[in-house]
């Protein structure tokens, strides 16, 4: 278990290391279309900190189901999907390593770069701690739902729309408590409780989503 | 009338279970797969393989049935078959990777599927070589080994490459190379190979010249020899002073 997530994670950073372009452009995108909206909405302070948390939210969830499309595309039309899973791993860990990888290389740095955005729309400074750990928790449901997306569209054409239209419902909850607890905290009130739906949430798509990208994958290469 | 019901009931569920001759002379249902791990850590007791009565159905047509096909320990199976036939499609039903229309693959009686020793010892090289562009040969190579649980140190792994002709190019990226000397990176991993495990080729002799087939040759029988089981497709005609194989013709099961 151990031996095969550790081969298939540093060799998925290994290979975005290779690709340094390919693997930053979501984090362009996600640079450009939040700068994007000062200047589409006006530059009225109050209302860009208004809605500042639900556009690095929204960005951030577009960001990364940009980058879900390949995550076993390629894996698949070389033959290395095959051979991880006859690798005796189960296929959860394939699935867990690969997911961990692409949030290492796509939601790590939305998250890192999100407390800059927040400045950008004039956030202060306790709503961008708490924007900054609610992507810090919904990055990583994201992309294990992208997984489980990528991973039932998998040879099929058009698969890049398929998954935005199946995994952008589901990360509604990871949206709306995500910007629930910057909203909380700027109305005075606590965001603990958003924080622990959420954490809630990511514990249920970790327990999940693997196992319905595993099979997914199971039946993609049959 | 009741007792003799449930007997006959018992009667069919064991042969439904055990249809295969079985390796051992074990004739009572006493054979657990909970036993078989124990059974395939010990090499000169392999496991048996086979497939019973399969049939594979690609979309609507279907493509053989009624396959009945043992590899024995030591053996070497060529599966042979006009294009579209189902050769890669045998061979993908036997590596476990789909599941048959009809009848199931056997690994000590246990579909391959459910048998945990199953894949732990199975070396499957496909038509696709699965090596990445953006790595270097020992890099590819080294991450198919350490996901295969067979990585023991890059001084085997350079002496494996020595082997397949490839020192010169072990720090070249996979981009750079001939199709021919990505099909040799590929089968270094019958080079490291020392046990008698069970290797499913789907066209090895593809793209490589003549040194190329003569090292395969070399791989291949060494591998026979050891106990090995060796289940290939290869539309070139096998060297038979060299390779004594068992011909298997899928166009005698449609």
């Amino acid at each position: 278990m151990g031996a095969g997530f550790v081969a298939v994670y540093a060799r998925d950073l290994r290979l975005a290391m290779r690709r340094r372009i390919e693997a930053l452009l979501p984090i362009v995108f996600f640079v450009v279309a939040v700068s994007l909206f000062p200047l589409g909405v006006g530059p009225e302070p109050q209302m860009l900190r208004q809605i500042a948390p639900g556009i690095v939210w929204v960005c951030a969830l577009l960001a990364a189901m940009m980058s879900v499309n390949n995550l076993y595309a390629a894996d698949y039309a070389d033959g290395s999907l095959e051979q991880m899973l006859l690798s005796g791993h189960s296929g959860v860990t394939i699935v867990a390593a690969k997911a961990c990888a692409h949030w290492t290389v796509t939601g790590l740095p939305l998250v890192l770069s999100a407390p800059l955005f927040g400045l950008l729309f004039d956030m202060d400074g306790t709503a961008l701690g708490v924007l900054t750990i609610s992507l810090l928790l919904g990055t990583p449901m994201l992309s294990l739902l992208g997984s489980f997306g990528a991973a039932l569209t998998l040879g099929l054409r058009s698969a890049g729309v398929l998954i935005v239209l199946l995994v952008l419902p589901l990360s509604i909850p990871a949206l709306i408590f995500g910007t629930g607890a910057v909203a909380a905290v700027e109305s005075g009130l606590s965001p603990a409780g958003h924080y622990s739906i959420l954490g809630a949430l990511l514990i249920f798509t970790i327990l999940t989503a693997p196992l319905a990208a595993a099979a997914a994958l199971r039946i993609s290469l049959e | 009338m009741s007792t003799g019901d449930s007997d006959q009931i018992a009667d069919r569920t064991t042969r439904a279970e055990q249809p295969q001759p079985q390796p051992q002379p074990n004739t009572s249902s006493s054979v657990t797969p909970a036993a078989l791990p124990s059974l395939s850590a010990d090499p000169a007791a392999l496991p048996s393989l086979a497939a019973v009565q399969l049939a594979c159905k690609r979309g609507t047509r279907l493509l053989f049935k009624g396959l009945d096909l043992a590899v024995e320990s030591g053996q070497m199976v060529w599966v042979r078959g006009q294009n579209g036939r189902g050769k890669t499609s045998l061979l993908r039903l036997v590596a476990g990777l789909s599941t048959p229309e009809e009848g199931q693959v056997l690994w000590g009686g246990v579909p391959v599927r459910r048998a945990p020793g199953y894949c732990p010892q199975l070396v499957f090289i496909g038509h696709t070589n699965a090596l990445k562009d953006d790595l270097t040969v020992t890099e590819a190579l080294e991450f198919l080994l350490r996901l295969h649980g067979r990585h023991h140190g890059s001084a085997l792994l350079q002496a494996g490459l020595e082997r397949m002709g490839l020192q010169a190019r072990r720090g070249a990226m996979v981009r750079t190379l001939s199709q021919g000397q990505r099909r040799r990176v590929a089968l270094t991993r019958l080079a490291l190979e020392e046990t008698p495990s069970t290797w499913i080729l789907d066209e090895p002799f593809d793209s490589l010249d003549v040194q190329g087939v003569e090292r395969l040759n070399g791989l291949l029988s060494g591998h026979v020899k050891r106990g090995g089981r060796v289940l290939l497709t290869s539309h070139q005609n096998l060297d038979t002073s060299v390779l004594q194989p068992r011909e298997v013709d899928l166009d005698g099961y449609c």
